[in-house]
């Protein structure tokens, strides 16, 4: 069973991770807030429960590895590491505005981040390289590289997925913090990628999908690493884009929309934060 | 050309364990005593270029020196955001080769030239672009390459380029090397087409006329002393460059002349015209058939100084 205050925990950071988000892109009047809502359980359960790393010493050579594919919802992992004590929260107030310390894309300039990325398709080749790096180092540190749907259709993607199963990096996993909405609009509309489990399976990685809002599960899978020995491993985590902003929810518009005065104060509310 | 990059390559990698081959299916017949002598840091992606980049870019990330290496511009335009936003932006120390600088596949057509590759690559921020001339400059480069800490373009020729250097050469990237020297006029070039340059210095000496002929191996960061000591010194500059006219070496000597005031020297830039090389033939005949041949390189050092 898993230790109430552990889940306590994940609930609190992720609802943390979520104020956060909603409040730096009301503030920078930015886009992706619901691509980051979307995600904010996974990175609370990988950075206090999976992730071996140390805000003390963020390049810390023993450290896992986590690239960010998904650039553009870099305001949330902002908000996990400045929770976690990479950097000083204030720095969240500076997203996106002049002379601020956070882009709006995820930059290894700030303590804490492992690679920039914002044009899709770049993280999983070079999380590929880091674990052939590893693994041909003798080092026992993982490396996981978070993608979103529509880093699922770049090419570049695929090539890297064909070579991490070809030399059976086992190291490495994939999260895919699968909300069906892309930029102009679901998936099925867009690029159906189902059966989406099956075409890993078929590229001979090993596949679990679960929902991605549950921490039971996500942590469950994330401490049985590598899902089978030899392989790569896919994490299918099925999500909610704009998760705990009612209207928000499982909507295109949220993929590029700021909320208001008003709206912040209303979702703020549905999440149970104080204002 | 390229049997010397790989030869060199390998002795630097017997010694120094941190260099990666990270390859797109290219090389055969070149690469195999690399992947031989070591195979747990030999990896062919396949026929992936983006992949081989990023890839590169991640073994790089953790320590290592990635060599990304294809032919002409397979390694840099099928993957351009790769080299930006990964290689140059992280500043990892990724070095990525070509063979077949310019249209040394010739005959096999414009898919396999490399005429636009010093443009598009001196644009990227942290990335250093050199092209050697010839055997002894494509040695002394890869061990510049690899004692640099940070990405390199480097611009391989083919085969069985000619010697521009005549003894041997203190090679350092940034540092333009003066071949001949000269007071009449300067010819500046970079990469192979260097031995028409050093061809047409010759026969231009016979008809009196003593050029400077300026190796500039290393695109950028570019010897703006060089540059600005031969405008000073011998009034007229010519440079030549198997590349489109577009933003090539000419176009960088052009811009440190500019940003120098002008300096009132006259300028000629010999390069390929803003066409498709659609005409089929040999490196050297397509050098004739586009206005690189060494009569072209003699008549515009002539037309220059007649003013």
């Amino acid at each position: 069973m898993m230790a109430p205050e552990r889940m306590q925990s994940y609930r609190e950071m992720a609802k943390k991770v979520r104020a956060h988000c909603l409040r730096m892109t009301h503030r920078g009047k930015s886009g992706h807030v619901g691509s980051m809502l979307s995600m904010a359980d996974l990175l609370a359960v990988l950075y206090l429960g999976i992730l071996r790393v140390n805000p003390k010493q963020p390049r810390w050579p023993d450290r896992d590895r986590f690239v960010l594919s998904k650039g553009h919802g870099g305001a949330a992992v902002y908000a996990v590491l400045a929770e976690t004590g990479f950097f000083p929260k204030e720095w969240l107030d500076t997203y996106y505005l002049d002379n601020g310390k956070l882009s709006g894309h995820i930059s290894h300039h700030v303590p804490g981040v492992e690679f920039s990325t914002g044009s899709l398709g770049h993280g999983l080749p070079v999380a590929v390289g880091m674990a052939l790096a590893a693994r041909q180092a003798g080092k026992k540190h993982r490396v996981f590289c978070l993608l979103s749907d529509g880093d699922c259709n770049e090419g570049s993607t695929w090539e890297a997925i064909a070579f991490a199963a070809q030399h059976h990096f086992d190291n490495l996993t994939v999260i895919v913090d699968y909300n069906r909405v892309q930029a102009l609009g679901k998936m099925e509309d867009v690029i159906e990628m189902e059966p989406f489990a099956r075409k890993l399976e078929d590229f001979r990685w090993a596949v679990q999908e679960i929902d991605g809002h549950d921490y039971v599960q996500i942590e469950t899978a994330l401490n049985h690493l590598p899902f089978v020995p030899g392989k790569p491993s896919w994490l299918l985590a099925r999500t909610t884009k704009g998760k705990g902003v009612s209207w928000m929810e499982n909507t295109v518009a949220c993929h590029y929309g700021a909320v208001n005065d008003e709206q912040l104060a209303k979702a703020l509310k549905e999440l149970e934060v104080e204002q | 050309m390229r049997k010397v990059f790989n030869t060199e390559l390998l002795s630097i990698a017997q010694r120094d364990p941190r260099i990666f081959m990270i390859l797109a299916d290219i090389g055969y017949g070149e690469i195999e005593p690399f992947a031989q002598a070591f195979p747990d840091r030999y990896f062919n992606c396949g026929v992936a270029e983006q992949a081989m980049t990023g890839i590169a870019c991640g073994v790089a990330m953790e320590g290592n020196i990635a060599i990304t290496y294809s032919i002409a511009n397979f390694p840099t335009l099928r993957c351009l955001e790769q080299i930006r936003n990964d290689v140059c932006y992280h500043n990892a120390n990724v070095k990525i080769v070509i063979i077949g600088g310019g249209m040394a596949y010739g005959p096999l057509g414009i898919s396999h030239h490399s005429t636009e590759d010093l443009a598009i690559m001196r644009a990227l921020p942290n990335l250093v672009v050199v092209a050697p001339c010839d055997f002894a400059e494509a040695r002394a480069a890869v061990h510049a390459m690899i004692a640099h800490e940070g990405p390199v373009y480097y611009r391989c020729g083919y085969k069985k380029e000619p010697a521009v250097h005549d003894g041997p050469i203190d090679f350092r990237f940034g540092k333009a090397l003066t071949v001949r020297d000269g007071r009449d006029a300067t010819i500046i070039f970079t990469g192979t087409i260097g031995y028409n340059c050093k061809l047409a210095a010759e026969q231009l000496a016979a008809d009196g006329v003593q050029c400077r002929l300026i190796s500039l191996h290393t695109v950028k960061p570019i010897d703006k002393d060089a540059i600005l000591h031969a405008a000073k010194e011998t009034g007229a500059i010519v440079t030549v460059e198997e590349h489109n006219a577009m933003g090539g070496m000419g176009g960088a000597v052009a811009e440190v002349l500019m940003d120098a005031g002008g300096l009132g020297v006259r300028t000629r830039r010999l390069a390929l015209p803003d066409v498709n090389v659609c005409k089929v033939g040999s490196q050297d005949w397509l050098r004739e058939q586009y206005g690189l041949g060494v009569p072209h390189i003699v008549k515009a050092v002539k037309e220059l100084l007649a003013g």
